[in-house]
């Protein structure tokens, strides 16, 4: 036994599985070992009993085959009619998954769940089209055979030697609420058949007839039944894990398979998944690149790798030329218990050449870790030679390179001979091969190193014209010789091989890194995902584009930054990988036909929007490729995060000032309101009482009191105005006297104690201002004058004409102790009073000057006048009056 | 001793003011009707024919412009119109929809019995007359010619024309657009300017003080008046 508790990650998992499945529609399976148990007709009677229950059951697509027991239950239920294609010629009909979708049933009936789609279809298979209907809350019933599942596919053939082409990936099972398990016997079943109660019709039956041999349907069921049992016992250890965790999870088993590009791959990952199932261990697939591949194997092993992931894996690739060296790194790294390696048939010379087999290779490196051998099918004995040669294209121009190297050196060596003798020709042949190394493949230098052999032995060794040598010296140098120009032709090609991989790697961490940098730099959103998409149109020649889901309504927004023109149809596939929150489009499962491939951009569960990569239809993007475009998608998810946190930190401050703000001017306004309204009700109290002089005074206060809370409000709805934005300045022509009167009309009682003194200038031109606003300043001007100075004081007022400036200006200025020093830069603040202040007042006054004047054009100054006191002067715009009416 | 009280409507959505406007203008002499919304206001004007009213602008069912208008296309009855600060643009409206005069809240209930005793005295059939009075001045109608302390003032003809329009409008409000468009036609409405050099050139030929304009008042930003009335 190895861990005592499950491990963390296994449990989270486990508790979001439950998680999902809450969201998630039911899905029950109708198992059986083969066609003819009865499953569609199980499936029939459940959905029948479902409806009886008051549940709206819905037949997406059933196949009753023409058994009339199984059509007279269907008879009784409700179905979709099929959607029609014509593809090449012929007419099929297909379950109408859109057309189920709109009428949302609570339960559908899926028939043969391994069934695929008439090409054209939203998904080609339709396990996928049951997914969707989980995914939008909908129950399914399906049926399926044992033949059918993924991992069980291989087992199967070996079984009855037939390839099974329609195949439902496990995970689709795991997602099972329910397997329902339909058996019969054998025996029992082969009877049916001969009486025909199982498929009736033609072909269909002698197809049939070879996969329904007794011995065959025994083993399927043995294949159906251990299914079961081992999903029972996965459940029950699932089960134990989310119930107590102290009871024993005996698996702290990892397996590691190592994935190549040969045609057995994906039956060693179907294989290994199966192990990995029935230990209830994780499992890591892992490439190890070290050579570039052919488009056909490069191909191959990115489908292994697909189905690996497909199957549960986690994928990793690495780099090395030293495969067994790097799967004992990756092994170790991530904590694996057991090696999976398929035995290769390579060449014994070549085994030789490479320090032996992977699998001697691993075996020495005396890890312990316990390795499995999964020998290769019986198809690809040959394989290893051709694969070998293609890794290392050498155009032919290379090969014709190396020869012609050779042939020089042998006609100028043949001049020479003479002088420098036989053996120095041999050096040189030397040289040339090590040169040779440098500049083409490691087959051009073979063949070089070959040719070269031999033509110094022929012409320059004597005897000449023989491929005899005499001399012992002779054979022992010639061996020597060619012993050095293999080894250097085999080690510089290796280096070389080498330098390409890591370069290669170097690019995809640099393009990494490069993306990594220009977002933590990029000052907005817009620059971020500007930068990426580019990146991305350089890295993948493609055209990209981003579409991100709108805040408020329910729908997408194209990004300015794109390249990629996304018109109605790639629209549509980009909606339903953002709503599906699934990869869409080419190289994916749902319209493989689209042209752009839809990553959705993810983050925290939600889906922000769709990362569109188009490439051109040539060309096909590799795993390591798509997986750079999803690191993209989550890279700018990370970056509209913090967008949104950025976005959020400033409501907070915002949210916070103006609560700042709000205790301000709550305090300040509730005090002000107070303390005139305590008057207004002191004379009421008093004045039945009181006698004719007390009447009198009280009437006053009331009035004065009156007089201030008009004041405060006005002041109040005046700022709130100007905040609002919804100044609209009335401009006429008025003239400053009237200005002057109106602002003093509405401070009678507030000035009565000031004398005021007016000088108006003898040039003061008409103003084309706005009445009321221009008045209100001019009357908070005065109020402040009148409350910060001692009664008796004077206020002066002037008004007159700055012809340099061109400006009109009102200055009021007063004797008082002026304003304090301290108060000079927040003076024209909302709610700025001075530390004295008399008659409190919501120190708006200022801002509301300000605010008017600035309405208009106009600009508000404050200083000393000659006495020290306080003194403000608005300035104008200076309006040059229109030619005055003609009589 | 029973003398005439005049019929007043308030039509007004607030409880407390027509209250409050209701028993200082029974103490003022006056018969009180009240309306609360637009569309009764108007049924009780046909029914009623009161000789004046108090309309406020801001009325729950219907714009108290409306209503204005709506009663202009059958009755000349003074109206005085109730404004909040703020909406100088709705008062402007209402004064060339044919308000009379208006004041702004708050406003004080005596001053309110004071313009609508005004209203009433100038709604009496005085336009016979041939000439109007006001301090040592004498204005004639017939003759064009003003006087004041008994000589001869020389007008221009533009002032004459504004001031006899200000004097058969005296005691209302008269806003910028309703003087322009009468004495320059309608394409000058703009040309506020025109107005106060006028407005300064009557001040200056007939007021003691023209910095302190006794008649010629200025309505801010809306207008002027010709105030006559001493209760205004």
């Amino acid at each position: 036994m190895h861990g005592q508790r499950p491990d963390p990650d296994t449990l989270l998992a486990s508790l979001q599985r439950e998680e999902v499945r809450a969201a998630r529609g039911r899905l029950k399976i109708f198992f059986g070992m083969c066609s003819g148990v009865g499953k569609t007709y199980a499936m029939l009677r459940a959905a029948q009993k479902e409806r009886s229950n008051g549940k709206d059951v819905l037949v997406g697509v059933v196949e009753t085959h023409g058994l009339i027991e199984t059509e007279s239950l269907l008879a009784a239920l409700p179905i979709t009619a099929p959607r029609l294609y014509n593809y090449k010629g012929m007419q099929t009909s297909e379950m109408d998954l859109e057309g189920i979708l709109a009428r949302k049933p609570r339960l559908v009936l899926v028939d043969q769940l391994a069934h695929s789609n008439t090409p054209g279809s939203r998904h080609p298979k339709r396990y996928q089209d049951t997914l969707e209907l989980l995914n939008s809350g909908i129950e399914v019933f399906t049926t399926l055979n044992v033949q059918h599942i993924e991992s069980r596919a291989d087992a199967v053939r070996q079984i009855t030697g037939s390839n099974v082409s329609e195949t439902v990936p496990d995970s689709v099972l795991e997602l099972a609420d329910e397997i329902e398990l339909i058996d019969v016997t054998p025996e029992a079943l082969l009877e049916r058949l001969r009486e025909g109660d199982v498929y009736v019709g033609g072909h269909a039956q002698k197809a049939e007839e070879s996969f329904f041999k007794e011995i065959n349907v025994t083993a399927l069921r043995e294949l159906a039944l251990r299914y079961i049992a081992e999903r029972m016992d996965k459940r029950l250890r699932e089960l134990r894990i989310t119930t107590d965790g102290q009871t024993v999870w005996h698996s702290g088993e990892r397996l590691l398979v190592a994935v190549g590009s040969s045609l057995s791959s994906k039956r060693l990952v179907r294989w290994t998944r199966r192990m990995a199932a029935s230990q209830g261990a994780a499992w890591i697939a892992v490439n190890v690149e070290s050579r570039i591949l052919a488009p056909e194997a490069q191909s191959r092993l990115d489908q292994s790798l697909a189905l690996a992931r497909e199957l549960g894996a986690e994928v990793l690739v690495t780099h090395d030329t030293d495969v067994a060296a790097a799967l004992v790194r990756v092994a170790q790294q991530n904590k694996a218990t057991q090696i999976i390696v398929g035995k290769t048939s390579s060449p014994r010379w070549l085994d030789a050449i490479r320090g032996g087999s992977l699998v001697d290779r691993l075996v020495r490196l005396r890890q312990p870790i316990d390795i499995h051998i999964v020998p290769p099918e019986r198809i690809e004995n040959a394989g290893a030679w051709i694969d070998w040669a293609v890794a290392s294209p050498s155009s032919v121009r290379e090969y014709g390179e190396a020869l012609g190297v050779v042939a020089v050196i042998g006609l100028a060596g043949w001049m020479l001979q003479a002088t420098i003798g036989y053996l120095a020709v041999g050096m040189f042949y030397l040289l040339a091969v090590v040169a040779l190394s440098l500049r083409v493949g490691r087959g051009p230098v073979l063949v070089a190193g070959i040719a070269s052999a031999l033509i110094w032995d022929y012409f320059f060794i004597p005897p000449i014209f023989t491929f005899i040598i005499t001399k012992l010296e002779d054979k022992v140098l010639f061996g020597i010789y060619f012993v050095v120009a293999i080894i250097t032709g085999q080690l510089t090609a290796r280096i070389r091989a080498q330098e390409r991989n890591e370069r290669v790697r170097e690019d995809r961490t640099t393009a990494l890194f490069h993306i990594t940098r220009i977002l933590s730099s990029a000052k907005t959103l817009d620059d971020g995902i500007f930068a990426v998409l580019r990146q991305a149109d350089d890295l993948l020649a493609a055209q990209s584009a981003l579409l991100l889901a709108d805040r408020t309504a329910d729908r997408l927004q194209l990004h300015f930054a794109g390249s990629f023109a996304i018109d109605d149809k790639e629209r549509i596939v980009a909606e339903w990988a953002w709503r599906n929150r699934r990869k869409a489009g080419r190289f994916t499962d749902t319209i493989p036909s689209a042209i752009g491939f839809h990553v959705p951009i993810i983050r925290e569960g939600r889906s922000l929007g769709v990362l569109s990569i188009l490439v051109p239809r040539e060309i096909t993007l590799s795993l390591a490729q798509r997986d750079l475009i999803e690191n993209m998608a989550s890279q700018i998810a990370l970056l509209i995060e913090r967008e949104n946190q950025r976005d959020a930190v400033e409501r907070e401050k915002l949210l916070e000032e103006s609560d700042k703000l709000h205790r301000v001017l709550f305090d300040s306004v509730s005090h002000e309101l107070r303390t005139p309204l305590s008057v207004i009700g002191a004379v009421f109290e008093n004045i039945d009482t009181a006698d004719a002089g007390l009447r009198a005074r009280l009437t006053t206060e009331g009035r004065i009191a009156e007089g201030r809370l008009n004041r405060l409000v006005k002041n109040l709805l005046d700022q709130t105005r100007l905040e609002s934005g919804a100044l609209r300045p009335h401009l006429v022509w008025c003239t400053a006297e009237d200005l002057l009167k109106a602002a003093r009309d509405g401070l009678r009682e507030a000035l009565a104690s000031h004398p005021l003194e007016v000088t108006v200038a003898g040039d003061m031109p008409a103003l084309f201002a706005d009445f009321s606003l221009t008045g209100q300043a001019l009357s908070n001007l005065l109020l402040n004058a009148a409350v910060h100075t001692p009664a008796a004081t004077p206020i002066f007022v002037t008004a007159g004409l700055d012809r340099n400036k061109q400006q009109v200006f009102f200055t009021v200025a007063d004797n008082g102790p002026g304003f304090p020093p301290a108060m000079m830069d927040r003076l024209f603040q909302k709610f700025a009073r001075g530390v004295d202040a008399r008659s409190g007042g919501l120190g708006l006054g200022l801002s509301i000057v300000r605010g008017f004047v600035a309405a208009q054009g106009g600009e508000v100054e404050v200083g000393k006048n000659a006495a020290g006191g306080a003194m403000v002067t608005i300035c104008l715009p200076h309006r040059q009056s229109e030619a005055g009416p003609k009589e | 001793m029973n003398p005439h009280r005049p019929r007043v409507l308030i039509i007004d959505d607030e409880v407390q003011i027509r209250s409050l406007l209701r028993v200082t203008l029974e103490g003022a002499g006056f018969e009180v009707h009240e309306a609360d919304h637009g569309g009764l206001g108007l049924s009780e004007a046909a029914n009623l024919h009161p000789e004046a009213m108090v309309l406020d602008l801001g009325l729950p069912d219907m714009d108290g412009k409306e209503v204005l208008r709506r009663l202009r296309e059958w009755s000349q009855v003074p109206v005085l119109i109730l404004t909040v600060r703020d909406s100088e643009k709705d008062t402007i409206a209402a004064l060339n929809l044919g308000a009379d005069d208006y004041l702004t809240k708050p406003f004080r209930g005596l001053e309110l019995a004071a313009r609508l005793r005004a209203l009433l005295r100038r709604a009496q059939p005085a336009t016979g007359k041939a000439a109007v009075r006001f301090g040592d001045i004498e204005l004639d109608f017939v003759t064009h010619i003003v006087r004041r302390g008994g000589k001869e003032v020389k007008l221009t003809a533009k002032e004459y024309d504004l001031l006899r329009y200000l004097a058969v409008h005296r005691d209302r409000v008269v806003t910028h657009q309703q003087i322009l468009r009468e004495l320059w036609g309608p394409n000058a409405e703009k040309n506020t300017h025109y107005l106060w050099v006028y407005i300064a050139q009557l001040r200056q030929k007939l007021e003691n003080d023209p910095h302190e304009p006794k008649f010629f008042q200025t309505e801010s930003g809306i207008g002027y008046r010709l105030k006559l009335d001493e209760d205004i």
